[in-house]
């Protein structure tokens, strides 16, 4: 492959290439949220908090924290819920990667599946718990099979992150 | 990757600032959010204009994709049909056979139900409604159970109205925007339906648990006077939801409650009606008066 940019074109392209796959893949994924089905039961992962959640594990760099708010505020308008709810959720899931990952000198996939693992299960309990505080009571147990299913999707939501973005490198 | 050593951003004092303020942003930005969420809390309304428009914007795409998926839910419906064509022959005679006998009955039924109906001199209340749509889709990565509706207010709709589908009960409308609507289902948490007793009229509660299932809560205590297999239906009680939609089948008594499966399966059905907001009259309407609402019968 050619690495040399041939023309100023080409190098606008690819710089816009770079900045925009992140933000669109995962603004893409929480649009997949009005995928037309009709279910009974919550069972999908939430796409969206899982693209977000990726990049931001595997590229600390491109995103700072307020980010997570103007996602969470678009996810919040998409899927209805409470206004607030995935504008604080996910901003306080990426201050506290901030906090873990400047203390812990040492990353690797495994590391990055277990910090998913506990935003995920963080992410699904909070998100339960203001449904009680708003007057869905519902048990927990019901929600146990999206978070397995969450904690499952991350690798593959990983790997295609992982895809996308030496696309976007390229 | 591992994260620099040191935790400084480094020499230049606008990075280290900036730095700074993007973190003092994030943190109010989380203070702001939990309060929007408080506000959502004490006022299930608040926002609504916002919401209205998130929801004009996003209702057309639900809509666009929901033939497909309905073509594909049709085509495995009608393989698995045919592999179990013998079987459900089979079933199907002994049902018409017991149908049979029950038709004669329910014949006898109507004909005492016309005549009583007559002696009461009470008219036939046909359903009005106020818009027919297409369930287009429903929250499916979270807990609570919601479901865009094709209408909104250009065709009428309005907040909390009541929403059924040929077999009951949906639930009701809580968002309305030009042209979708979201629709709380009566399986969320947060639905409570009144409802009563098809076979005895006991009064009781139906309350959402999240699943495809509700709990008929007993609004006088004492014996559990449902059976498996009694239909429950909306009492009118409280306004809302109109009398008689019908809205679950027993399926079981747990102690105290009883647990109901809802006839209109939300997975199941494409068109929903919205129904005007039911009043309950205070004062019985007058014979042959054209009063908006029905009295409860």
């Amino acid at each position: 492959m050619n690495r040399i940019a041939g023309s100023s074109r080409d190098i606008l392209y690819h710089d816009y290439k770079r900045k925009l796959v992140p933000p669109v893949t995962t603004v893409l994924a929480i649009l997949l949220g009005l995928f037309p089905i009709v279910v009974t039961m919550p069972l999908g992962p939430d796409l969206g908090f899982l693209f977000l959640l990726s990049w931001r594990l595997l590229r600390p760099e491109i995103w700072p924290p307020t980010a997570a708010l103007a996602f969470g505020l678009f996810d919040d308008l998409v899927s209805g819920h409470p206004i607030g709810q995935s504008m604080a959720l996910w901003t306080s899931i990426f201050l506290a990667l901030d906090l873990i990952e400047t203390r812990v000198g040492y990353r690797d996939f495994w590391f990055d599946w277990l910090y998913a693992l506990v935003a995920i299960a963080l992410h699904i309990a909070a998100a339960w718990y203001i449904g009680v505080l708003m007057g869905s009571p519902t048990p927990f147990v019901q929600l146990l099979p999206q978070l397995g299913i969450t904690i499952l999707a991350y690798p593959i939501v990983a790997r295609m992150v992982y895809g996308l973005d030496r696309w976007r490198l390229a | 990757m591992a994260p620099p050593r040191r935790r400084r951003t480094g020499q230049s004092r606008r990075a280290q600032y900036g730095r700074f303020v993007t973190y003092v942003v994030a943190v109010g930005g989380v203070v702001v959010a939990l309060f929007l969420l408080i506000l959502s809390m004490l006022d299930p309304r608040a926002f609504q204009a916002v919401k209205n428009l998130a929801l004009d914007v996003t209702a057309p795409i639900s809509r666009a994709g929901s033939f497909v998926v309905s073509e594909v839910t049709s085509f495995s419906q009608s393989v698995g049909d045919y592999f179990e064509a013998g079987r459900q022959n089979g079933d199907l005679r002994d049902q018409v056979r017991a149908l049979e006998g029950q038709l004669t009955q329910a014949q006898a039924a109507q004909l005492e139900n016309d005549r009583l109906r007559a002696l009461l001199q009470l008219r036939d209340t046909t359903a009005d409604e106020v818009a027919i749509g297409r369930l287009v889709n429903s929250s499916w990565d979270s807990a609570r159970r919601y479901a865009i509706l094709s209408v909104g207010s250009d065709q009428g709709v309005a907040y909390n109205m009541p929403v059924r589908a040929a077999e009951g009960l949906v639930g009701r409308v809580v968002t309305v925007g030009h042209w979708g609507a979201r629709v709380l289902m009566i399986i969320d948490g947060a639905s409570t339906v009144p409802v009563r007793s098809a076979r005895d009229g006991t009064p009781a509660l139906a309350v959402g648990t999240g699943d495809s299932e509700l709990r008929v809560e007993l609004i006088e205590v004492g014996t559990n006077p449902f059976r498996p297999g009694d239909m429950i239906v909306t009492s009118g009680v409280g306004g809302i939801f109109p009398p008689d939609i019908p809205v679950a089948e027993i399926v079981r008594i747990e102690g105290d409650f009883a647990v109901a499966r809802p006839l209109a399966a939300p997975s199941r059905i494409d068109y929903a009606i919205v129904q005007p907001l039911y009043q309950p009259a205070a004062v019985p309407p007058s014979e042959g008066g054209s009063a908006p609402t029905e009295a409860p019968r």
